[in-house]
């Protein structure tokens, strides 16, 4: 194991994957000269010229158009959107062909396709950049959707998501680069689409949450503990295909249940996990599952707004207390 | 047209004042004072003084996520756009927008856009509405040379010219798409020649120069008005700062010897010598010019300051229209 920052595990994951597959190559706004609005990309252009490094103009919508043709026809694209939010005006490609091309042909074309970037709240960006783009992607059957939360997985799901032979949409976080965890320096460790993990093991309740919120009901439970709440933290990772037989154990044994999602609740991920929940595990339920999810507005910009959107680690702690009918000590 | 001298110095004024107000703006953000990004336009001052010095508070503008300048030279008050800066309530926004989001509608500001290419299309409707308004209603489009790589520019050439739209499509081309050259972006660093395919007027244009801009937009916006369709201007220009910035300044990458040959020809002190030129402008005039500028971004500044935040029960306030 190394420690290193989620940007050098995602670095590395595509290093040793372009080095591993000639057919792989990276494709998107400033991914070689300028190295990656967010470094990701960092030293690429170098090792591997830009024929495999490609530079493209503002064209979210063409240059996701050239990575499903390529992939259709062999190759191993790995489109970078400088962020998520502007995958918005590749939506078209992206749901009317590289989900459905597989299906609609027959099963003649695979698209062996990962689109990449930061996604997600960031710091005081506002509205138009700061968005939980997972939602988009993940109602579109033929879509994979990947949400890593940490360095390990960063690299482990990275890899499997370029191995795979269909479209992942695979979601970073920008305030997540920085963070730093051991990660496997084995070139064949890749992370299995469709695994969720147990962040935390704890037997009163069970806490659903990714990326950014996952972090903050870490810290959730941690002050919950001292008054004898132990939560547990279930991690999907992947959320399409998701992992509910590991959510549902989880469930079975703590007999309660907190989605945390960051984006707009409606009809989001919460909904979803929490239907899953209520129809598999009823009768192990001893409290409705409960959702703790951000406004349904806009991201604005005032910091004070933007925490008012946004589930915190007191809301979230609110939300487990509430479950287990617990006010304040129990 | 020789411009009076009374106009000349409101358009220096103005000039300077948008300098100014996004050389504060960076030392804001540096001071944790203003949030999120910021995306200077020092240096492409010509092309929104210029540009703007022709429309009237009636005509329409859509602008970018470098848009304080924009929004300056049509006519925002430096104060609301501050305190949209500082996220405070008095803002434009109400603190909801920030820096990529400020609009002032009753100037005709329609408003920043964080996404690059979104504001071709919108500046087509607004130009639809003037069409049919009848009153003679121009829409000036600003938007930069990486956003004429987007389908949205050649969707909106194409509409603007099929239906002859009042509109007039101002490319700012500062060489640089955030940080790519504009050859990444374009196989021919000619924006101005993707006006004769779709039929209307292409005009090149030394965008550091206010006086050339303010020429070429006359004849764009008088053809608009007439009734004959959209034009495309293309501002060559540079700007002097990084992209973008949040917490620090980024890392300069672009060549030395570049940015000091643009800053040779800044479009401040250019027009400043056409007017000492004319007699038209006294070393005393000039500071005085600087020194009300300074005081309204002082003014500015202890405006946004005094402004509260947003009262956080007001996150749902805006969703909709009633
Ligand atoms: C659709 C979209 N893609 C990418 C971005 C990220 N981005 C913001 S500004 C910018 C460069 C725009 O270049 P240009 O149009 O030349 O304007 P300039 O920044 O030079 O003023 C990019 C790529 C974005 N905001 N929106
Ligand atoms: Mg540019």
């Amino acid at each position: 194991m190394a420690v290193m920052t989620y940007r050098e595990a995602l670095n590395l994951a595509l290093r040793e994957e372009l080095t591993r597959d000639p057919n792989v190559f990276v494709i998107g706004e400033e991914v070689g000269l300028y190295e990656g609005a967010y470094k990701v990309t960092q030293g690429l252009l170098k090792e591997f010229g830009p024929k495999r490094i490609v530079d493209t103009p503002i064209a979210e919508s063409g240059f996701t158009g050239v990575g499903i043709g390529a992939a259709m026809v062999g190759l191993r694209p790995v489109v970078e959107m400088m962020t998520f939010n502007f995958a918005l005006l590749a939506l078209d490609q992206i749901v009317n062909s590289a989900a459905k091309l597989h299906y609609m042909s027959g099963g003649q074309y695979n698209v062996p396709l990962v689109i990449r970037g930061p996604g997600g709240p960031a710091h005081q960006l506002a509205a138009q950049h700061s968005q939980s783009m997972e939602v988009y992607f993940y109602h579109v059957p033929g879509l994979k959707v990947v949400r890593p939360s940490t360095p390990m997985d960063a690299k482990g799901l990275l890899k499997a998501a370029i191995r795979d032979d269909n479209p992942v949409i695979f979601i970073e976080s920008e305030t997540l680069y920085n963070v730093k965890g051991e990660v496997p320096e084995d070139p064949d460790f890749v992370i299995p689409l469709g695994q969720a993990v147990v962040r935390r093991e704890g037997t009163d309740v069970t806490v659903v949450a990714y990326m950014g919120m996952m972090y903050r009901a870490m810290e959730a439970a941690e002050e919950l503990a001292k008054d004898g709440i132990s939560v547990e933290i279930v991690d999907p990772r992947s959320l399409q295909p998701l992992d509910t037989a590991t959510i549902i154990g989880s469930v079975r044994k703590t007999h309660r249940a907190v989605v945390v999602e960051a984006g707009a609740g409606f009809a989001g991920m919460g909904s979803e996990i929490a239907t899953e929940i209520t129809e598999e595990a009823f009768d192990d339920l001893d409290a409705p599952v409960l959702r703790v999810t951000g406004a349904q507005a806009p991201m604005p910009y005032a910091r004070n707004l933007e925490r008012a959107k946004t589930p915190t680690k007191e809301k979230i702690a609110d939300a487990i207390r509430r479950v287990c009918y617990a006010n304040g000590s129990r | 047209m020789t411009l009076d001298k009374a106009r000349l110095v409101q358009m220096l004024r103005t000039m300077i004042l948008i300098r100014e107000f996004d050389e504060r703006a960076i030392q804001l953000r540096l001071a944790g004072k203003i949030y999120g990004t910021v995306h200077p336009y020092v240096g492409q001052e010509a092309v929104a003084v210029g540009v703007s010095a022709q429309l009237s508070v009636t005509d329409r503008v859509t602008s970018t996520h470098r848009g304080h300048g924009h929004c300056i030279a049509k006519g925002a008050d430096i104060r609301r756009m501050m305190a949209e800066l500082f996220g405070r309530v008095d803002g434009y926004c109400k603190g909801k927008g920030g820096s990529m989001h400020i609009a002032d509608f009753a100037v005709g500001m329609l408003g920043a856009n964080g996404i690059v290419g979104g504001g071709l299309p919108i500046a087509c409707g607004a130009a639809l509405a003037g069409q049919l308004e009848g009153k003679g209603a121009v829409t000036v489009c600003f938007f930069g040379d990486g956003a004429a790589a987007e389908g949205e520019f050649h969707e909106s050439l194409n509409i603007a010219s099929l239906w002859k739209l009042p509109i007039v499509f101002v490319c700012e081309n500062n060489q640089y798409a955030a940080n790519n050259p504009v050859g990444v972006q374009h196989p021919r660093v000619d924006i101005a020649a993707h006006a004769a395919p779709y039929d209307m007027p292409g005009v090149g244009v030394d965008g550091n120069d206010v006086l050339a801009v303010h020429a070429a937009t006359a004849d764009a916006v008088t053809r608009a008005r007439r009734g004959d369709g959209p034009s495309l201007l293309e501002c060559k220009t540079y700007r002097w700062h990084f992209h973008a910035m949040r917490a620090a300044r980024p890392p300069e990458t672009r060549p030395a010897e570049e940015i000091a040959s643009w800053k040779a020809g800044d479009p401040i002190a250019r027009l400043e010598q056409h007017m000492v030129g004319r007699a038209l402008l006294s070393p005393d005039e000039l500071r005085a010019i600087r020194d009300r500028v300074g005081a309204e971004l002082d003014e500015a500044v202890a405006f946004a300051e005094a402004s509260p935040f947003p009262d956080p029960k007001d996150l749902m306030a805006d969703m909709f229209a009633r």
